[in-house]
This record gives C-alpha cells, sequence and structure tokens, in this order.
C-alpha cells in the first residue's frame, strides 16, 4: 500500500469509530443547507452534474432558443424604421425648446439643427410597416416583425448602454442575457456550448467587449463563448500540429484513465466533473467541423444569406451558423455587428452596415420559418441606443457628411418569433422622433417580456449574490403583453 | 407642551444629547430607560429635545386649513404617534432612515430627508409629507407597500401640521419588538478574544486553530484527518505561499528532513521567498480590479499601472503590517512627510475606470469612480455591500443613504494625478540633464512667452465660462469637455487634472501644473484666436516642445491621489442620480460602527471634518470589529478554499453566518495581537493541523459536508488562472524567474483583443517575457487575457471577493491546444530527456513527480508507459506528425521517440492533479 492507501483505510477506520452522527446533525444540516444557494461553486455536487442540464421554466414557453442580432453602436432608427415626414419642415432649423424641457443629457447638445432624413420610406407587407430603403429585405418580412418604436433607455454612453440592453443595468459584473437564459434553461445541445456569440463587424468591434457576454457573478459555464468564422471557431479548438485526431483520442483516453485512477484514490468530487468537461470539449472538437461545413445547404440557402458575397458574407455566414446552432440545440445565439456609430457621414456608413447586414437577417428570419423553427425562436433586432433627430454639429457641419449623436430616449427595436406577434408597430414617437408619445418600452420591459416568452416570470428569475437576489431585469421591467400572439 | 404629555406613558431620562439626534444616534442615549407602552407604542423622553414647534399661542398660524380640522386639538401621543408607528417607522425609524427620513423624534421629522423638510409648520398643504401619504401617484405614494392611509388618517395630520405639528418635548418614539440588525447581528458585535475550547483528541493539537476546529467536530460526531503525506504537504504549502509547485530538489530535501520542525523550516523558507508576495498580491488585486487599461470604449492603456503592483509585492514581502498597509493605500499621500513610496500605495484607489468616449460627462464618470472607491472599501475593510445604499437605504443592513455618501465624502475631494517617481537609476541621470533642458526650453519659450500667456489666459476664461454656462456655445463646452477626455490619455494619467488645473488661480499653480498646461494649450488652444496662434507660431514651438520633453530624460511616472486641488461639496445623490442633488454630507463613518469621533489622537482637531486619512485610520482602529474578522476570513478563504464566513464580501445580514464563529474572532483577536502581521497569520494557519490534513474525501463525508465547511478534512483546489499558467511554465522550465516591472504580453491569438473596440492590438513580448508569471499578463479590460478568463480570473473591472473554480471544455480545450501550453509540453519533455537517463519508465516517474511531487502508482505508471508505446507507434507511421510534435530534435532520440515524449508530456498537464492542489 502506498503512503495514501494507507491513510485512506486511516480515513474508514476513523469512520467506523465514530457511531451515530448525534446531537449536531440538525445544525449541521442546516448549515450546510443554508449553503448551497449562495455557493454554487462548482465543488457542490449539484454543480458538479452538467450545468447545461435542460431544465423547465415557470410556465410553458412560446420560445426555445433566441437569436439576438445584436446591432453596436446605436444604428439611427429615424433613417431606417421610424419615418417622420414632419421632420422636413423643421430641417436645419434648431430643435424648437418644447422637446428639449428637463433634458440634462450631455451628449444631445441644444444648439443642434433638425435633420430630416433623406431616405425614402415604403409600406411592407399586409400591416403596411414602413422600412427605409436601406433595409429592403427587412421589409419583406414585415408580418413576421413586431416594430418597437419607442424603446427607451438609460444611458448616451456605447459600453454602459449596451451593458443596459444586454445585462439589465448600466453597470459592469452582471450576468448577460445569454447566461441568464442558459442558467434558466440550461441546453439541448450535447455537443456545443449553450451561448454563444459570434462578431462581425465594418471596421471596428463592439465596444463593450468580452463583459457584454460575461457570466458576471453566474457560475462561468454560463459564459457566452465567442464562435468565430474566421479561424479556429472556438479558440484553440484546434489540436496542434502534429496531433491527429488519432493522437488526440488517444491522450484524451490516457488522460481520462488516469484522471478516474487519481479519482478512486482520492475520492475528489471534482475530477468526474473534469472528465465530463474533456469528454464535451473532444465532441465540441468533432462537431465544430461539421457545423462548419455547408455542403449540405442548398444554393438558395447560401444565395439567401449572401453567402459568397463579399458584403454580406460576413454576417450571413454568421446567420446561417445561428440557425444550424439553434438546430442543435444552442440555447442562445448572440450575434453583435459593429459599428452603427454614425456621427458623421451617415448616409455612407449606415448604407455599408445595412448591405452587410440587411439581406442575412432576413433570410434568416424566412429560413428559420420555412423550417418551421420560427415559432420557437425568438429573434431580436437591437442597438443600444438610436440616434438624434438632429444633425451632429459638434464635428462640424457639412452638407451630405452629415451624421447623427446617440439618442437614448427612444429609439426602434424589432422582435420576431417566439411568441410574438407579427405584423405588428408597437408604441409611437412625437413628431420629431425625440420622445415616446405611446407605447413606451423600457429596456427592461423588452428584457422582461423575452424571458416571458421563453417562460419565465421575470421577477422570479433570481440569483443570490452580495447579499441580494439579482436579476435580468434589476429592479424593474413589465411584460408588454401586446407585443404577445 | 407638557400639558399634551400624559405623564404615565413616558419616562424621562436624565441622559439625553440632542446633538446626537443630529447624527441618527439618539436612541443609543435613551436605551437604558425604562419603557412601558401606549397601545404598542413605546415612548421615550429626554429633556433637552424640544418640541417641532410651539404652537402659536396668538393662533396666527390658523389659516386657511381650519375649515377641515377636527374639533378638538390633535393629541400627538394617542393620534399621531400610533399613526406614525403603525406606517412610517419601520423605513424611517431607528433601524432604518430611508431617504434620511427619520420620524421617530422631533429633531429627525423637523430636519426632514434627503430631498428636504418634509413638514412645513402649519402649512400642510405645503408640505411632502401630506402630499407622500395623500397622494394617487403609484411611484411617490407611502406607505410603498402594505396598507395605505385613510382618508381620515390622512386628515388628522394635516390638522396636526396646520396645528403647528406639536410634538412633545423629547418624546421619542419606539417601534415595539423591533430591534435593529445592529443589535443583533453577529458581525456588528464587538470582537471579544474567545476562550481556546477543551476537547478530547488532544493528540491532535498544534496550536489553538485546531482546538476550534476539532471542538466543532467533535460536537458534530466527526473526527479531523489524519495529517497528508509529506510530498503533499511540501506541494500544497508551497504553492499556497509562493503560488509555484516545489522543485524536484525541494521536494527531495523535504522528504529527507528527519529533524524536528523540518515543516515550519519548510513555511519560514517560503515566507521569506520573493514569490510570496507576487501570489499574496494576486488577491488583492481582484479586490482593487487592477489593470493596465482605462475600460469603456476606448480602453486606452496605462503604461504605468504597474507601479502600484510593484509597491504590494513590496509591501508584502517586507510584511507591511496590514493596518500600515492599509492606511499607505486609503491615504498614504496624507502622512506626514509621505514618502514617495507611501504615495505610490494610493495607487490602490487608482484602479477605476476612466471614459474618455467623446460625448462622455466628466462629472457623472468621476462620481462613477468615487462610487466605486466608496464600495471596494466598503467590501475590502467591513465586508459590507454599502453599494446598496447609494440610491436608497439598504434593505437590509443598517446603512442609510445619506452614510453611504458619507463614507463617499471621504473619496469626494480625492483627485487623481501621476507624480514622477524615479526608478532606481533614474534620478541622477534627470537631474544632471535639468540645466540644460531648462535652458532649451527657455530658449523655446521666452520669444512669446508674454503673448502666450495673454492668449492662455483668454483660452482658460472661455473655457471656464464654458464650464459655467452650458449650451452657451457647443464649440466650447466640446473644448472643455475634451481637455477633460483626453488629458494624460495612453499615458494612464489622472483624466480631470487639467480642468482642475484651469480651475485653480494663475498664481496657485505649481511651476508643474503651469508647464503641463503650457504645453496642453500649445497644443490644443488654437480655436481662441487662430490667427494669433499662427503668427506667434505657437504650433511649431508645441512641436519643439514635445520633442524635447521626449529626449530628456524623465523620471517614470506613478498614479496617485491627492487632496483636490478645488475641494467639493458632497451631496447625497437622490436615487443615485449624479446631478439630483439632497442635502449636503460631511464625511463620517455609519452609525452601527463605533464613532470616529471617539477614536483616540489618530483624528485631526475636532473643529475640521475628518479626512480620508482619519477614515483608514478608523478602519483599522482596534475598536472596529469588521476589519480584523473580515482581513483573516479573507486569509483562510485563500488557504482552505472557503472562508469561515463563505460570503467573503458580505458580512451583513444577508450574508453567510459564520461556521467557526469563535475561531474567526479568535484569529482577529490575534492579528491584533499579532500586530497586524499578515505573515505571522498565515504561519500560524499554515502550521495548524486543520490546514496540514489529508484531502482525501471518503463518501460518507461527501454526503454529510460536501463543501467541507467542518474542516474533517483539507479541501482539493483547482488552481487559479495564473497558478495554471505559473505551474506550467515552472516544470517545463521556462519560467522566467524576473520580479516586477511594467507587464507583458504572452501570446495569445489575435482574435481576443479583436473583440473589444479599442484599437489595442496584442503584440507579443519577445524573449524572456513571454515566459513571465501570471501576475504581470497585460490586463485590458474590454479584452481580458483568454486564458485568465477561461480559468475563472475575476472581470477587471470590479471587485471580486472569491473567485470561482470550474471546470468547461473551454479549459480543457486551452491546455490540450493553446499554443502557450503546447511549448510548454514541448519543454517538459525536453526537460525529461536531458535530466533523466534510463529507461521509459524511470522518465515517467521523474516527468510525473515533476508535475504532482510524488511518483506514479503502479497503474498509473502503467497506463502512461502504454498511452507512450501507443503514442509512439501512431508517430512511427506519420514522420512529419512526430516532426512537427517534437519541433527541436534531440541528440540520439528518434523524431517518433522525441514526439511521444511531447505527447506525454501533454498528458501530464493535463491531468486533473496537475492543476489541483490537494
Amino acid at each position: 500500500m502506498t503512503a495514501q492507501q494507507l491513510l485512506a483505510a486511516e480515513r474508514r477506520r476513523l469512520f467506523l469509530k465514530q457511531t451515530a452522527y448525534g446531537l449536531g446533525t440538525i445544525a449541521l444540516a442546516d448549515l450546510l443547507a443554508r449553503d448551497t444557494p449562495a455557493a454554487a461553486t462548482s465543488s457542490h455536487p449539484a454543480a458538479a452534474a452538467n450545468p447545461f442540464q435542460p431544465q423547465a421554466p415557470h410556465f410553458a414557453p412560446k420560445a426555445r432558443n433566441v437569436i439576438f442580432l445584436f446591432m453596436a453602436g446605436g444604428p439611427s432608427q429615424l433613417d431606417l424604421f421610424d419615418p417622420k415626414p414632419e421632420m422636413r419642415k423643421l430641417h436645419q432649423q434648431p430643435v424648437p425648446e418644447s422637446f428639449l424641457k428637463g433634458l440634462q443629457d450631455s451628449v444631445i447638445k441644444g444648439s443642434a439643427q433638425v435633420f430630416a432624413s433623406p431616405r425614402k420610406f415604403t409600406k411592407h407587407g399586409q400591416c403596411g410597416m414602413e422600412f427605409s430603403d436601406y433595409v429592403p429585405h427587412l421589409g419583406t418580412c414585415a408580418d413576421d416583425l413586431c416594430m418597437l418604436r419607442a424603446v427607451h433607455t438609460d444611458v448616451a454612453n456605447h459600453h454602459p448602454g449596451q451593458l443596459a440592453m444586454n445585462c439589465g443595468a448600466p453597470r459592469f459584473g452582471l450576468p448577460s442575457m445569454g447566461s441568464w437564459v442558459t442558467y434558466g434553461l440550461g441546453s439541448e445541445s450535447d455537443n456545443m456550448p449553450g451561448y454563444v456569440v459570434m462578431l462581425s463587424n465594418s471596421g471596428k468591434g463592439v465596444d463593450g467587449g468580452s463583459s457584454l457576454w460575461t457570466n458576471g457573478f453566474l457560475p462561468s459555464s454560463y459564459r457566452g463563448v465567442t464562435f468565430r468564422s474566421k479561424g479556429d471557431a472556438i479558440l484553440h479548438l484546434a489540436n496542434p500540429s502534429g496531433i491527429s485526431g488519432q493522437s488526440q483520442r488517444v491522450r484524451l483516453d490516457a488522460v481520462r484513465d488516469l484522471n478516474r485512477l487519481r479519482h478512486q484514490e482520492t475520492g475528489d468530487p471534482e475530477i468526474p466533473s473534469r472528465i465530463a468537461a474533456y469528454e464535451l470539449a473532444f465532441r465540441m472538437q468533432s462537431e465544430a467541423p461539421e457545423l462548419l461545413e455547408f455542403r449540405q445547404e442548398s444554393e438558395t440557402t447560401l444565395e439567401g444569406y449572401g453567402i459568397g458575397q463579399e458584403k454580406t458574407n460576413w454576417f450571413g455566414t454568421n446567420c446561417l451558423l445561428a440557425r444550424r446552432m439553434v438546430e442543435r440545440g444552442v440555447r442562445f445565439v448572440q450575434l453583435y455587428h459593429s459599428t452603427w456609430d454614425d456621427h458623421s457621414n451617415l448616409n455612407e456608413h449606415l448604407k455599408t452596415n445595412c448591405d452587410m447586414t440587411d439581406q442575412p437577417a432576413a433570410f434568416l428570419l424566412k429560413d428559420l420559418k420555412q423550417r418551421g423553427l420560427l415559432d420557437e425562436t425568438l429573434v431580436i433586432w437591437a442597438g443600444e441606443f438610436g440616434r438624434t433627430p438632429m444633425n451632429e454639429v459638434r464635428r462640424g457641419n457639412t452638407p451630405g457628411q452629415e451624421g447623427r449623436d446617440h439618442h437614448p430616449f427612444a429609439f426602434t427595436v424589432l422582435m420576431a418569433g417566439g411568441g410574438i406577434k407579427g405584423g405588428q408597430i408597437y408604441g409611437k414617437t412625437d413628431e420629431l422622433g425625440y420622445h415616446p408619445v405611446d407605447g413606451k418600452m423600457h429596456v427592461n420591459d423588452l428584457q422582461a417580456t423575452i424571458l416571458h416568452c421563453l417562460g419565465f416570470d421575470h421577477t422570479q428569475l433570481t440569483y443570490f449574490h452580495s447579499g441580494r437576489n439579482y436579476r435580468l431585469t434589476d429592479v424593474a421591467g413589465d411584460v408588454k403583453h401586446e407585443l404577445l400572439a | 407642551m407638557l400639558s399634551n404629555l400624559r405623564p404615565a406613558i413616558c419616562f424621562w431620562t436624565a441622559v439625553c444629547c440632542c446633538p446626537a439626534f443630529r447624527h441618527s444616534r439618539g436612541l443609543k442615549c435613551v436605551r437604558a430607560v425604562a419603557w412601558c407602552a401606549a397601545g404598542g407604542v413605546l415612548l421615550v423622553a429626554g429633556p433637552e429635545c424640544g418640541p417641532i414647534q410651539a404652537a402659536d399661542a396668538d393662533g396666527t398660524n390658523d389659516g386657511s386649513a381650519a375649515a377641515s380640522r377636527p374639533a378638538a386639538p390633535v393629541e400627538f401621543m394617542t393620534q399621531v404617534a400610533p399613526l406614525l408607528n403603525q406606517h412610517c417607522l419601520r423605513c424611517h425609524g431607528p433601524a432604518k432612515q430611508e431617504s434620511g427620513l427619520r420620524l421617530d423624534n422631533a429633531a429627525g421629522a423637523l430636519a426632514g430627508g434627503d430631498s428636504g423638510p418634509v413638514i412645513v409648520l402649519a402649512q400642510s398643504a405645503e408640505s411632502p409629507l401630506i402630499e407622500r401619504v395623500g397622494g394617487t401617484d403609484e411611484d411617490t405614494v407611502m406607505p410603498p407597500e402594505g396598507e395605505r392611509l385613510t382618508t381620515e388618517q390622512v386628515a388628522l395630520l394635516r390638522a396636526w401640521i396646520d396645528e403647528g405639528a406639536v410634538w412633545p418635548d423629547g418624546v421619542v418614539i419606539e417601534v415595539s419588538g423591533l430591534m435593529s440588525a445592529a443589535e443583533t447581528h453577529w458581525a456588528f458585535q464587538p470582537v471579544e478574544r474567545p476562550q481556546v475550547p477543551e476537547f478530547q483528541s488532544r493528540d491532535r493539537l498544534r496550536n489553538a486553530i485546531d482546538a476550534f476546529v476539532v471542538h466543532r467536530l467533535e460536537a458534530e460526531g466527526l473526527a479531523p484527518s489524519p495529517a497528508a503525506d509529506r510530498a503533499t504537504l511540501i506541494r500544497r504549502v508551497t504553492l499556497d505561499l509562493i503560488g509555484l509547485p516545489p522543485t524536484p530538489a525541494e521536494v527531495g530535501e523535504f522528504l529527507n528532513d528527519d529533524r524536528p520542525g523540518a515543516y515550519e523550516r519548510l513555511v519560514d523558507r517560503l515566507l521569506a521567498s520573493p514569490h510570496y508576495g507576487e501570489r499574496w498580491a494576486r488577491p488583492w488585486l481582484d479586490l482593487c480590479h487592477y489593470a493596465d487599461s482605462d475600460g469603456y470604449l476606448t480602453d486606452q492603456l496605462r503604461p504605468v499601472a504597474w507601479r502600484y503592483r510593484a509597491w504590494l509585492v513590496d509591501a508584502l514581502n517586507r510584511d507591511l503590517p496590514f493596518d500600515q498597509f492599509t492606511i499607505e493605500q486609503l491615504a498614504g499621500d496624507l502622512l506626514p512627510q509621505a514618502t514617495t513610496d507611501q504615495k505610490i500605495a494610493t495607487g490602490f484607489l487608482r484602479q477605476t475606470l476612466s471614459n474618455r468616449e467623446g460625448g462622455a460627462d466628466l462629472e457623472e464618470y468621476r462620481v462613477a469612480q468615487t462610487v466605486d472607491r466608496t464600495m471596494l472599501t466598503g467590501t475590502a475593510w467591513l465586508g459590507l455591500t454599502v453599494g446598496c445604499a447609494r440610491c436608497h437605504s439598504h434593505k437590509y443592513d443598517p446603512v442609510s443613504q445619506r452614510e453611504f455618501y458619507q463614507l463617499y465624502a471621504f473619496f469626494d475631494n480625492a483627485d487623481e494625478i501621476n507624480i514622477d517617481a524615479p526608478l532606481p537609476g533614474e534620478l541622477e541621470p534627470y537631474l544632471n540633464s535639468r540645466p540644460t533642458y531648462e535652458r532649451q526650453r527657455r530658449e523655446i519659450l521666452e520669444p512669446v512667452a508674454e503673448e502666450a500667456e495673454q492668449l492662455q489666459r483668454e483660452w482658460e476664461a472661455k473655457l471656464l465660462h464654458a464650464a459655467a454656462h452650458p449650451g452657451e456655445d457647443h464649440r466650447w463646452d466640446r473644448y472643455w469637455e475634451v481637455l477633460g477626455l483626453i488629458w494624460g490619455g495612453q499615458l494612464g494619467e489622472g483624466q480631470l487634472e487639467g480642468c482642475e488645473i484651469v480651475k485653480l488661480d494663475w498664481d496657485k499653480r505649481t511651476q508643474d501644473q503651469k508647464d503641463r498646461l503650457l504645453v496642453y494649450f500649445l497644443k490644443h488652444g488654437s480655436p481662441v484666436d487662430e490667427a494669433k496662434f499662427k503668427d506667434l507660431k505657437l504650433s511649431e514651438i508645441s512641436s519643439k516642445l514635445v520633442k524635447l520633453e521626449s529626449e530628456s530624460p524623465h523620471p517614470t511616472r506613478a498614479p496617485i491621489v491627492r487632496t483636490a486641488l478645488n475641494p467639493r461639496t458632497t451631496y447625497v445623490h437622490m436615487r443615485g442620480e449624479f446631478r439630483d442633488r439632497g442635502v449636503t454630507v460631511e464625511p463620517g463613518t455609519p452609525a452601527f460602527l463605533p464613532l470616529l469621533a471617539t477614536l483616540e489622537a489618530a483624528c485631526s482637531p475636532t473643529d475640521s471634518a475628518p479626512s480620508r486619512l482619519d477614515f483608514a485610520r478608523w478602519l483599522v482602529a482596534p475598536k472596529n470589529q469588521l476589519t480584523p474578522r473580515v482581513t483573516v476570513n479573507r486569509m483562510w478563504q485563500e488557504l482552505f478554499g472557503r472562508g469561515l464566513v463563505a460570503t467573503s464580501g458580505d458580512f451583513g445580514t444577508q450574508g453567510d453566518e459564520a461556521s467557526h464563529p469563535q475561531l474567526l474572532d479568535w484569529l482577529a483577536a490575534e492579528l491584533i495581537a499579532r500586530q497586524w502581521s499578515v505573515k505571522a497569520m498565515h504561519r500560524l494557519i499554515v502550521t495548524s493541523a486543520t490546514y496540514r490534513q489529508a484531502s482525501f474525501v471518503l463518501d460518507e463525508l461527501l454526503g454529510r459536508d460536501p463543501n467541507n465547511v467542518l474542516l474533517a478534512r483539507q479541501s482539493s483546489l483547482r488552481f487559479s488562472a495564473e497558478q495554471v499558467r505559473d505551474a506550467a511554465l515552472a516544470v517545463s522550465g521556462l519560467l522566467s524567474p524576473k520580479l516586477g516591472g511594467p507587464s507583458v504580453r504572452p501570446p495569445q491569438p489575435e482574435s481576443v483583443t479583436m473583440e473589444g473596440f479599442g484599437e489595442n492590438g496584442w503584440i507579443a513580448s519577445e524573449g524572456a517575457d513571454r515566459y513571465r508569471r501570471g501576475l504581470y499578463t497585460f490586463i485590458l479590460r474590454t479584452s481580458p487575457f483568454a486564458q485568465m478568463v477561461t480559468f475563472d480570473g475575476p472581470s477587471p473591472s470590479e471587485t471580486c471577493t472569491r473567485r470561482e473554480r470550474s471546470d468547461t471544455p473551454l479549459q480543457a480545450l486551452t491546455l490540450l491546444n493553446d499554443p502557450v501550453f503546447f511549448e510548454t509540453a514541448q519543454a517538459l519533455a525536453r526537460r525529461i530527456l536531458r535530466e533523466k537517463a534510463g529507461n521509459i519508465s524511470d522518465r515517467i516517474d521523474y516527468g510525473f513527480g515533476l508535475c504532482t511531487g510524488r511518483p506514479p502508482t503502479s497503474p498509473e505508471r502503467d497506463r502512461l508507459v502504454a498511452y507512450f508505446h501507443e503514442q509512439q507507434q501512431i508517430l512511427r507511421d506519420d514522420p512529419q506528425a512526430a516532426e512537427a510534435l517534437a519541433a527541436e530534435s534531440m541528440e540520439g532520440v528518434a523524431p517518433a521517440e522525441a514526439g511521444a515524449w511531447v505527447g506525454l508530456s501533454t498528458v501530464l498537464l493535463n491531468l486533473h492533479e496537475f492543476i489541483t492542489r490537494d
């Protein structure tokens, strides 16, 4: 026997010497029970099991999966979704005082001039929803889309705004929406992470970086895994040069067997979950190439997503991957496209981003619908805020190079599928698109409604941390039942 | 007034100090008094506490409200007091003062809350109190939950106010049955050194810690585990104290040391190691969320952030006592004759984020930084979630919103600034170069000095005007904003320094301030008068000046805080909104903790408000019951994987209770008794039998105590992210032992930093800097180093008091495939072949020993041998793969064999045991 085996034997002997558990048991059970909610570390046996074990939500859900198209930077709702013909009359005029009453926001300066959108809007679908000429493809989905025109947020800077939209409040350290959803629902995928993030851009990465897909204080299994359509899809997915598939299997078998031997020796409850994690890693390695392999997709599909076309290829590939992941049970797929932050040269930059994303996003909805997946997949198209009705003057005022500043008071968000009633416009803004006049919806309301579609009472999906129960919607949020099918 | 009071239902007390009432501490003064019940309300009175207002004898206040007034005058004791008690005092009473409002005594009711008075005497229609209780707005009506006041009750309150709000002298309404958390919660009670308990198995005792632990185990019918074997012990204690695995020589020496005290000698050697500071710096950096960049969108670099880290490592290595450690980090700049080092210590407070995004409101983000500092201090020393009280009084702990801003006030006047802090060898060349530098500078500036100064004064006037009149001229609004946004960007300088200098009278500025502002003005000031700027060729002068600066030797700078040039008044921020100012507050500490003013000599003269230095001293005053408890608990957490209080960042009423409350208090008392020596405490804990137990888990015990709360064993703990990296580098022989210095960038895929918006690429460091300890890895807030994130490294933007330990497939992929780890496997293979002659088994034993500190068991050895042959055979059939694996050829070793050793090394580096401290 080794020294360790001797020790183990000694331990057993000591245990046998002990009589019944004695008087302390009740107090002990109480103490141990207290430990469970707060200390959701993996050292707890419950957490050692699969953290993505599928779980039932609070009530029957309409949506099972989410695809969130995050348009980072603040797309201009006034040039895409919220036509304001009245603005023409005020073009290049100062904003009437009545709109600015009580505003203190630092970004929106009173001295700016109204900038009427040069875009042409057309009615689409049976519902007659209006879209600008920059997003003709989204227009073709009008009857499936719910257009929220009076969404508002609390902050006018990118990073805090993105945190508010995605994590519920403009602060660091809070879990992202995808983390909450996978924490609440688990994942149906055995071979892929439950929460996947994909990025594309027209020049600059997403402002908030990885703080936007953080698990915050939730266990880190619920962190978004970035999946790339270029290079290694998942960081370090590829074996090092010289390790063939066969070598990989052989070394993984050795690692597994040695870990098992160690487990027999020490009883460390972490070891089985480490073994499981290695097996999932191997399955991801095997599954990912298949996921990335589009040979099975029809020409029509590839063309629909714009794959192979210069402008649409990147975002289109991410959209197609999103559909393929949802088919494979991935719970929450989030695409970030950046940046829509058009302080100047708005006409040109906005077109670039629309050209990259409009067709693939629209085709994603159609593709999901045609495959019968749209009913159970909630698709959201949103930025962190919108843009001002005024031309931004602090960087000059050159005709043709106008831009708009950040606008947190009213902006447009699109939703489709997963229990949302299509073909409706919810919310209305004033004649400048400055403030909501009807159907006002805070980002927390949006989050509450998303969770509702997934079968959650947003006030009950909580996690105990730092002295209190936290939730995605912080301390606010109302479900907007009008949006639901 | 006394006529309103029924003697039968109240008592007088002779000890009531009115001023205390203003600080919500009144209750303590009267607690000694006996009370009796009056319809559920207990009343206590003090003679000096006056009524809100004597009802005007001549009745002049008897105005328009007369019509609605009940026939008889309102009786406070029987009518108003019960009403306040039933509906208001739970949130506006002794336990809590929501919005700073306290309605159980006259002084509080008259003073009102954070948004001002709530009672306007004799004018009920103007009194916010009536508006709140009688209103219909769902968002503002009081009480927010529970039963609303009836129309009759509101009318009663109206009448009471209109009659002059008569409040009998000194009456304090006490809420029956309500004990405040301050009185009952364990962590808020004073630390009293407990008796070391008696217990049966005395042979298991090494020090008092064991007495507490075994006593508890015996009560549960359990016994402690036997001591771990020596190989496990040296690996455990080496990893715990210096963060690195022991070398084979160190293991051998310890295993062969048969003299008594071998373990203690080992501990002493480790405590004296310079790597000790590196290991213990990391959890402290988690608390202050250290990083090498600003955060937010632009995430600009902070190239001198590491100066604070260097101070920290050094302070830990020289065992700076924790009280002094505290004082220097929070207020080193305020110490008499503060040394540069003591100032650098305040870099602790410089780990907050800076927003340099165009359009960011300077004040909003300054407030955010100050809030961050307040919360951080509350968490790190007091174990309190004080941040909860930012927007409203704490829901669970006795910290009111006003008290939050009193704590905040200690930091409100701490301004960010960088100073010259010469590194060894920098000072002399700098001083030597000064005369030449100053001459050259004069030559550049003198021809335009007067005119430039005139222009600069105009420029400053315009900036100041814009700052005071925002919206008047958006161009100058913008210039003012930009001065704050870009000042010292990419250098990690304090953002607001430029604005603060401009605000300062010209003749109050130091030469350094003048010089620095001039440099900025010459570069950015042209809008004041483009033509004149051109005439005077100021842009050229600016370039010359910048060139001169860059060519002259300059000491390395360091980020610190210092007292604001332009002192600010601190306000309560209503609902946490920085623009929404409530009442002003003075710096102060929460009322439920020992009074600041009672703390001896350390404090400034009583006529001035307490300073940041007073606050720091208060935190480590012997009377402060939280700091020592919180501190020893964090030590325990690091050495057992779990604190005696599991919620190490929350000792409030929502936190966990201590598993061993007496042990915690004994350790807290011991920390003070040992003059706050952290090393002495570490030594005490790691030499206990409790620490030295085996970590093996028997099923029975796992079922009863899965989290090892009772400490019947040690815990097996997965390494921290840094340790995973450090250990792989160490066993492979690649680790650079270099201590300190600027942060480095080990290789990682470029795609990681492309996730963020900032233009921070990731150009990997060269040479030995690729193999430095994880502590020195450059931390970008928006895209932290991938391997750190994968292994549960904390968010670099938020205080972290305990890290998680997860098992994820991404960790597996990192250890299996990350080029950094693969390179260590290749190096480990070469090391095994180089250092160990012999057959395959011998070499396997050697490699296994390097990675785990023990020889393999025979089944383990057999399995590794089988793997080796299998891998070798695969590579014999695939020579290209063999070449690729082996990377460098070794003399006398066939590629397939070399490749198989690399494969075997990856197996060793992927063992659960390799990344676990047992």
